[in-house]
């Protein structure tokens, strides 16, 4: 006689949104409660004084939240760089190296075209970052759609391609010679930076990725092409039996997707950095999927999930700074939180079933 | 008369906003900004932080008076967290690595009322700003102690004769190749070579000031290429992991190795930044002007080498360090005293093409004048005995 299994795990066929935004709140709550434990545990400070503290570095003064605010919508518009490729199963690993060579594009043309007229460089710089990252996106779709290599790793050995290049460009452009640093570009003249509206420097990029998202959401909900992206992720197969030129949409959804890199690595080398080095993603490519698939490919959801991460990133550098506690100390809160965020989303769609034996005892 | 009372008033304003400058800020009141690279777990910020310890006791002031930024890397984070600090009402901004320098002097131009200081760095002197300033300190003056110290044990190894004469090679583990470290590496040759005259060196560059398996694999490299002393100028314990396994003597930089190679490591120069920070803070609080340019090294007491390690050093070395020491200070030794090196086989009789300081005689008086135009190295000549690779 085969057992009943203790308990078996059943999907839920569908949740309404307000119970699932429910669990979800529940899980953040339960999840700070588990770091207040941790952070007691560990350094016997009060956790309240340090998530006042985390506030306080994110959001503390008007500067600190546009840092914070920029620096969401720079990470999300690296996010959008995975998303229309992922929405396809086409695993863009490729978002680090495709915001570099946008970057890099950028800060050659502020670099070499200083003393071109500012709308000349106002075109040229985005034009030249977000080519640069289409054609990165496009080597990998090419030989996926033609020869179906393995874009995973293809995309993720570009990033170090990309690396060497900008390595490779910094040896014409460092200042010092041989620091390895190319320092503020065109710090006097501010040639090709992102211009300021009014006295705020921070709300363009805030405001073009903003933009991006809307055309995105609109792109991927509405339009031919973003429901044949669809169609090939669901099945290869079935998008041929439905006519749709399968190389032609992967082709072109990376091109998107690079394009959106590139863009990204052009507000970060005109917008925020105003150079250039192999650190200027700083891993933000890797930390986009985690956007992305956080966000469950959907924008908006995704502009929440991104500003989290900034949030608690910002919030890391003032602990460190008011309580001793490295960053280590940071990973380790958003860590936990984000165990219970994705904790949560099984039990919105699953549930458990246990045997039930108390039942079956009394029919026998 | 209003005319009169009015020009009055004006001239009182702007008096009164001359003295407050001159009177400074009250030492129970003033608000110091410190930006880190990495934190006190990283030897090269830990040194720095130390520094600032160090000027804090000194100076008296309490732990609300100091605000430290961790972990902000050499981009923008730079130049956010030194606008961050000034709106938090920081008097002086203190930013401790090189890449930082340009994020930091952009919001020195935003808060023209506040002092930045930045250590390592070049651009102070030629920009516009009157509130930035670079320090550094004359570690090649250590470079040169410590590299007393190793050619003393290279002579004693080839008296024993563990090796010959021919054999001595140093092999050195450096950042990237610019003035810095081309500096410290021939100050710590020609310290070498006072003691030990048949010693030539092998130079390797990681391209990273701090990158532990790196750094390890590197002075594997060259313990395999001959090499059979080490030094680094790298922010690691890497090369000494790497010759305590190999049984290969080295030296440190920034802080004591001994604990990580205890039977190899023989001493490490070293910065002491509390010299500078504890100046640059009593400048402010007094009301006086920051030199643009600071560096001192054995005369202030800025530099100095760490413990030597009895169970390594050559006999007779804390005798030879002591007197070496005292003829730096005395201004007897010059270390790019010219006669005692050549470049391409002949003695160096002019040099005015340093990098960003192009027109500027360097040699007089029969030595190179390192670090006195500017506080930032910038001795950049290759000299005959060191072999430089460059690797990419």
């Amino acid at each position: 006689m085969s057992k009943e299994p203790l308990m078996h795990i059943v999907k839920r066929d569908g949740v309404s949104f307000w119970r699932g935004a429910l669990v979800r709140l529940i899980a953040v709550l339960l999840s700070l409660i588990v770091c207040a434990v941790v952070i007691v545990a560990l350094t016997g400070m009060n956790p309240l004084s340090v998530y006042a503290g985390i506030w306080n570095g994110a959001m503390g003064t008007t500067r600190r939240m546009w840092v914070t605010l920029r620096d969401s919508a720079i990470l999300l518009c690296i996010g959008f760089a995975v998303l229309p490729a992922f929405r396809m199963r086409f695993w863009n690993t490729g978002a680090e190296g495709q915001v570099l060579v946008g970057a890099m594009a950028t800060a050659a043309v502020m670099i070499y075209g200083k003393d071109l007229p500012a709308w000349a460089l106002y075109t040229l710089c985005p034009l030249a970052g977000v080519l640069a990252g289409l054609v990165w996106g496009v080597i990998p779709a090419f030989f996926k759609a033609h020869w179906n290599t393995n874009e995973t790793l293809f995309t993720l050995m570009l990033n170090y391609i990309a690396m060497q290049l900008v390595s490779f460009a910094i040896v014409f452009w460092e200042n010092p010679k041989g620091s390895n640093h190319v320092g503020l570009i065109n710090s006097q003249s501010k040639a090709g930076w992102l211009p300021s509206i009014g006295t705020n420097g921070y709300l363009l990029p805030i405001l073009i990725v903003l933009a991006l998202m809307v055309i995105l959401f609109i792109y991927m909900r509405y339009s031919k092409q973003g429901y044949e992206i669809a169609v090939v992720g669901e099945s290869e197969n079935t998008a041929h039996y439905a006519g749709i030129n399968v190389p032609r949409v992967i082709i072109r959804t990376m091109a998107i997707c690079g394009g959106i890199g590139g863009l990204a690595g052009y507000l970060l080398a005109s917008g925020v950095g105003h150079t250039i080095s192999t650190g200027l993603a700083g891993g933000r490519g890797f930390t986009a999927i985690i956007v992305a698939w956080l966000g469950k490919l959907n924008p908006f959801a995704m502009l929440v999930v991104a500003f989290f991460l900034v949030f608690m990133e910002k919030g890391s550098i003032q602990i460190a700074t008011q309580f001793n506690l490295n960053e280590n100390a940071s990973d380790i809160l958003t860590g936990i939180i984000l165990f219970f965020i994705l904790g949560c989303e099984f039990f919105i769609n699953y549930r458990i079933e246990w045997r039930k034996r108390a039942r079956e005892e009394v029919k026998a | 008369m209003k005319k009169l009372v009015g020009i009055l008033l004006v001239l009182c304003m702007v008096l009164g906003v001359a003295l407050a400058q001159a009177e400074g800020v009250p030492a129970d009141q003033i608000k110091v900004g410190y930006i880190c690279i990495g934190d006190e777990n990283e030897g090269y910020s830990a040194n720095h932080i130390k520094g600032l310890k160090e000027a804090q006791a000194a100076l008296g002031l309490t732990d609300d008076q100091i605000m430290i930024k961790y972990n902000i890397p050499e981009t923008e984070a730079a130049y956010e967290a030194a606008v961050d600090l000034a709106e938090n009402g920081c008097n002086i901004i203190i930013a401790t690595s090189f890449g930082q320098e340009s994020y930091v002097f952009q919001a020195a131009a935003e808060y023209p009322d506040i002092q930045f200081c930045h250590a390592t760095g070049t651009a102070a002197s030629a920009s516009e700003l009157t509130n930035v300033h670079n320090y550094f300190t004359a570690i090649y003056e250590a470079r040169y102690v410590s590299g007393v110290v190793a050619g003393m044990k290279l002579a004693q190894m080839i008296e024993e004769g563990t090796i010959t004469a021919e054999e001595a090679k140093i092999g050195y583990v450096g950042a990237f190749p610019f003035a810095e470290v081309i500096s410290g590496y021939t100050s710590f040759y020609l310290g070498a070579r006072s003691m030990c005259p048949s010693v030539t060196m092998e130079v390797r560059y990681t391209n990273s000031w701090g990158d532990m398996a790196l750094e390890k694999e590197t002075a594997e490299a060259l313990i395999g290429n001959g090499c059979k002393l080490i030094c680094q100028h790298s922010d690691t314990v890497g090369p000494a992991t790497a010759c305590e396994a190999a049984g290969v003597p080295m030296v440190g930089y920034n802080i004591s190795m001994i604990p990580t190679a205890p039977t190899q490591a023989l001493t490490s120069s070293a910065c002491d930044w509390g010299a500078y920070v504890t100046f640059a803070i009593q400048c402010v609080i007094e009301g006086k002007e920051i030199p643009k340019d600071w560096c001192y090294g054995y005369t202030d007491g800025a530099v100095h080498i760490t413990e030597l390690n009895e169970a390594a050093v050559a006999p007779g070395t804390a005798e030879k360090v002591a007197e070496v020491e005292a003829a730096l200070k005395a201004g007897e030794l010059h270390v790019f005293d010219c006669s005692t090196f050549t470049v391409g086989g002949e003695q160096l009789t002019s040099y005015a093409t340093a990098y960003g300081l192009e027109g500027t005689e360097m040699v007089s008086d029969g030595y190179f004048h390192e670090s006195e135009v500017r506080s930032a190295p910038y001795f950049d000549i290759i000299i005959d005995g060191i072999n430089a690779v460059v690797e990419q």
